[in-house]
């Protein structure tokens, strides 16, 4: 069974987001790093990109696919989780924590509203797993 | 994506139970890789062995005192050659010279052949094999559901099987096979394979799928840290990939002739006419205008099927497999460029995704196993 935190917020794309002050940390769920398998490569935007919620802002790539990510809400990028150039098994090994992708300034508080629940995101996944 | 027209294996449930995850592969139904993952089961077939379900692989039961003759005229290798317990690569080609399909030839007897072919294709094959049948003696019979198959790969490949079968394997050459039985289970034992390590693939009743399956698993220490591992798709993909194999539908389709795909060593001009052979014979004359070759990428990024080649901005060709290289660790590929273009060491660029990432053409087979 995917592990899905309580205290994250989650997008229908697979990312999640921990909101922390005025900025939100992003990465993508276990769910979605099972799903595509060991992870060799992740493509990041750099600090100071503004990006629309639900825009590609990067690419995830395993052995045999490559996935674009999405944002869950908009904001301009203020850190990037550059570890993962080397050592992209991080996102399969620790997709909540050490798999961090970006943290963004959130531009619209408000949107992490829309976003689905622990529960939801759990719900989600079953439905789409059938 | 629904399961339930495709076809499935004698394996599918114990794929299933084994965790592996599952999908559409030319109208099957089968394990892309299991919870040990892609590049962990590509470096162990590498470093102690993988065992994979081929058993959609099809079957083409040739028969009859002109067994070799027919063969030998669809088919670009000559079937001559071949004696009794041996196989060899080959290909059905159009009359344009291109691939209808590749596939192993078995010769068990002077009359009785049997046309190992790619899953995707098989009836295609079927269909074309028996509309090309002229009036030569032989009866053709789609064998494929008479059999399973399961390939065991790698460096340990023989003293695991050795467990199982009082067939003195390492007298099995390579490229030739060996009937007898495995874990009281009548088998053909052929030592080829698909990843570039030495091993076999093991031919049986489906029926016996299972059985022959757990055994394996078994004696190769399956759980144990060095033990076999059960390998998916994805892992099949990039070891055949790293050991510069062509894939049907990718390297080699009814668009590429032989020449074109550097398989010029299993196309015999002088075995006497084949399919196709008179326009081969004029490409090599005249020479032909692109190529497959291998590429490894010297910027960060990955290539991918059918991205396109550029020399100096402009596109120039068409990658037919790229892929990151598990045990090389190197993001690697082939794919087809002008011959101008195929030089050693020649710099090339990958679109990918819109970004041209720097690569250049290297030698193949990309990875070579050290023979004992």
């Amino acid at each position: 069974m995917a592990n899905i935190p309580d205290d994250l917020h989650y997008s229908k794309d697979h990312e999640w987001l921990r909101v922390e002050g005025d900025t939100g940390v992003i990465g993508i769920t276990d769910y979605a790093q099972n799903s595509l398998g060991d992870v060799v490569y992740v493509e990041l935007p750099k600090a100071g990109e503004p990006f629309g919620a639900h825009e590609s802002f990067g690419t995830v790539e395993s052995v045999k696919a490559v996935s674009e990510i999405f944002t869950p809400v908009s904001g301009e990028v203020v850190e990037v989780n550059d570890a993962l150039s080397d050592e992209p098994e991080k996102v399969n090994n620790d997709p909540y924590g050490e798999g961090w992708m970006v943290r963004m300034r959130l531009s619209n508080p408000g949107e992490v509203d829309s976003l689905l629940t622990a529960a939801e995101y759990e719900d989600f996944t079953k439905s789409e797993g059938e | 994506m629904s399961a339930q027209n495709l076809k499935q294996t004698p394996l599918n449930s114990v794929h299933r139970s084994l965790g592996g995850r599952m999908v559409e592969f030319g109208g099957w139904d089968m394990p892309v890789q299991y919870p040990a993952g892609t590049v962990e089961e590509h470096l162990r077939t590498r470093t102690v062995a993988g065992l994979f379900d081929v058993s959609h692989m099809g079957e083409i039961d040739v028969r009859g005192a002109d067994a070799i003759p027919f063969v030998n005229r669809i088919t670009s290798n000559d079937v001559t050659k071949l004696v009794d317990g041996q196989a060899q690569y080959s290909t059905l080609t159009t009359p344009e010279g291109t691939v209808v399909d590749d596939l192993l030839v078995y010769r068990f007897t002077e009359d009785r052949l049997l046309l190992v072919v790619n899953a995707g294709t098989t009836d295609k094959d079927w269909e074309w094999i028996r509309s090309h049948h002229e009036d030569e003696r032989v009866e053709l019979r789609n064998a494929s559901a008479e059999y399973c198959q399961i390939a065991l790969q790698g460096p340990e490949a023989i003293p695991i099987l050795q467990k199982l079968t009082e067939t003195p394997l390492e007298e099995i050459k390579y490229y030739h096979f060996s009937e007898g039985e495995v874990e009281g289970v009548p088998a053909i034992i052929s030592r080829t394979g698909y990843t570039g390590e030495d091993g076999f693939e093991v031919y049986a009743a489906p029926d016996k799928a299972e059985q022959l399956w757990n055994k394996i698993l078994n004696a190769g220490g399956y759980g144990k840290p060095e033990g076999v591992l059960p390998c998916g798709l994805a892992a099949r993909n990039t070891l055949r990939l790293e050991a510069g194999m062509a894939l049907y539908g990718h390297e080699i389709t009814e668009e590429t002739t032989l020449l074109e795909a550097n398989l010029g060593w299993i196309c015999k001009l002088n075995k006497g006419d084949f399919i196709g052979r008179e326009r081969l014979a004029q490409q090599k004359e005249e020479g032909v205008k692109r190529k497959l070759v291998g590429f490894e990428m010297t910027e960060r990024g990955i290539a991918r099927d059918d991205q396109d080649v550029l020399v100096d901005g402009q596109k120039v060709g068409r990658v037919t497999s790229g892929s990151p290289a598990p045990f090389l660790k190197k993001n690697i590929g082939m794919a087809y460029v002008p011959v101008e273009h195929t030089g050693e060491g020649q710099d090339i660029q990958i679109d990918v995704r819109g970004r041209a990432i720097g690569a250049k053409i290297v030698k193949t087979p990309f990875y070579k196993r050290q023979r004992q």
